[in-house]
């Protein structure tokens, strides 16, 4: 990995949002750093997407700034080193799961090898020959993360990348994340899921479009006394101002 | 741009066509079913088949390609497939291009289907070379396609852009010569005629019907019909936008 020890891989300084009249995000500014997994723990509506989004430079911004690997984020020179997956799997509804991954293969100039070993990461080795309409919620959500994760990124951005699926699976695929992250990666995730928080290196809090608090799970349970996460959660959100 | 992610997505969009085997089906067949159904309500009158159906012939793929690109974009952006091919190390013009190679090679099949059809079985006649309605015909389809990658932008759901087709369509079909000679319509007529790109098409393809003549006319119908093409497309290409709100 490129990016120098010490310096975050995704900083963001300022940033507004405004989506639909509302507010999303609100001023927020924040750094991510390489070789850990970031948690971007909120409820849903808290700005989490909105934020992911900017990072990969597909969101509309009304101020501020979000820096990848020190370009602007959604700089072309990025576009091979992030990988992305959005909220809702993105996934072509008519082409097999092998399809799928083969075509974003194609497009960043990988080998079927990389195509292959995409999919077995996300543990779809047995459906690659099976069409996206006819696979579950969770099959669907794994050909999308299959798609974020070809070509090893040095950023991944992953938005809500394990909602729905099955234990076993899910503690695989966050093994997987810790792997990339201990070979130099950044990953950005995010989740509803207040159990996810502890499978994370450092948490960002985000609610109503600002960060509530930011730490490891530790030291949030430390600062706020409270033992479940969830309850971590909300001793932080009573004690805003 | 990158003739690798070029190819790429025109593969992409042939192997989603081919995963719906009904809708290709419903593609080719129906055009040959239209042509020969022209044929037997003119069964009294032969002259009109034999004037009108090179014509139709190469206006067919303009209305199909139309529709099944608009519906395909839409549900590209839809999906949010769309939003995360912008992520990725491409050019918009190699999405674009990628649609246009799929879909003229499908017009081509659909044309050449229709043409044997209507040429081998149906003994349509034209006064120039046949090829020339199969080339005409595939330039419509592009000219349909790229007119629906357009359109899909101001479309949300699919009922919307299949609305586009009575709305952007028909009125081109009604005003392009076909129905009534543009000389017998209403100078303000003659003038939106004239600034549809239908219009262009129709009349290349019947002075090929009528055997010429292949003069400047011919040369700038084809040339607006191409032109009317690459401005769509380049329109297109302003609609996909790599940022969105």
């Amino acid at each position: 990995m490129t990016s120098a020890v010490g310096a975050p891989s995704i900083r963001v300084e300022g940033l507004r949002v405004v989506r639909g009249g509302k507010v999303a995000l609100d001023g927020i500014s924040l750094e991510v750093e390489p070789g850990i997994v970031t948690g971007l723990l909120g409820p849903s509506g808290s700005g989490k997407s909105t934020l992911m989004r900017a990072a990969v430079g597909v969101q509309r911004v009304a101020e501020g700034r979000v820096t990848v690997l020190g370009l602007p984020a959604g700089s072309p020179g990025l576009r091979s080193r992030v990988g992305y997956r959005t909220q809702a799997p993105s996934v072509y509804a008519d082409l097999t799961v092998y399809e799928n991954v083969r075509y974003f293969g194609r497009v960043l100039g990988l080998t079927p090898a990389a195509v292959g070993e995409a999919i077995e990461t996300v543990g779809l080795g047995d459906d690659v020959g099976s069409v996206a309409n006819r696979l579950s919620g969770g099959q669907l959500a794994r050909v999308a993360l299959a798609m974020a994760l070809l070509g090893e990124p040095e950023v991944l951005v992953l938005d809500e990348p394990t909602v729905g699926l099955d234990p076993l699976l899910r503690r695989d695929l966050w093994d997987t994340f810790h792997a990339l992250a201990g070979k130099g990666a950044t990953l950005l995730v995010s989740s509803h899921v207040m159990d996810e928080a502890d499978r994370c290196d450092t948490l960002l809090l985000l609610r109503e479009g600002r960060i509530v608090a930011t730490g490891t799970p530790d030291e949030l349970r430390r600062r706020t006394g409270a033992d479940e996460l969830d309850a971590v959660f909300l001793r932080l959100i009573e004690e805003e101002p | 741009m990158s003739p690798r992610v070029t190819v790429a997505t025109a593969a992409r969009v042939l192997t989603q066509l081919r995963r719906d085997p009904r809708t290709v089906a419903l593609l080719l067949a129906v055009p040959c079913v239209l042509v020969t159904l022209l044929k037997e309500v003119f069964a009294g009158r032969p002259s009109v088949f034999q004037s009108i159906g090179g014509p139709l012939l190469g206006l067919f793929p303009f209305i199909s390609m139309f529709l099944v690109t608009s519906i395909t974009m839409l549900r590209e952006r839809l999906s949010g497939t769309l939003e995360r091919l912008m992520t990725l190390p491409l050019h918009k013009l190699d999405i674009l291009l990628g649609y246009a190679i799929a879909f003229a090679l499908f017009a081509a099949v659909q044309v050449s289907l229709v043409s044997a059809v209507a040429f081998g079985l149906l003994g349509l006649e034209v006064g120039g070379p046949k090829w020339a309605v199969v080339v005409l015909a595939i330039g419509n389809a592009l000219l349909g396609m790229s007119l629906g990658l357009f359109v899909s932008a101001f479309a949300t759901t699919e009922f919307q852009a299949v609305q586009f087709m009575p709305a952007l369509v028909f009125p081109q079909f009604l005003l392009c010569g076909l129905f009534v000679a543009r000389e017998d319509m209403a100078d303000w007529l003659r003038v939106l005629s004239a600034l549809l790109p239908l219009t262009y098409a129709y009349d290349a393809l019947a002075k090929v019907a009528a055997g010429g003549p292949y003069g400047a006319r011919f040369v700038a119908d084809v040339a607006v019909t191409a032109g009317a093409t690459v401005l769509l497309l380049v329109l297109a290409a302003g609609t996909l936008r790599r940022r969105t709100p």
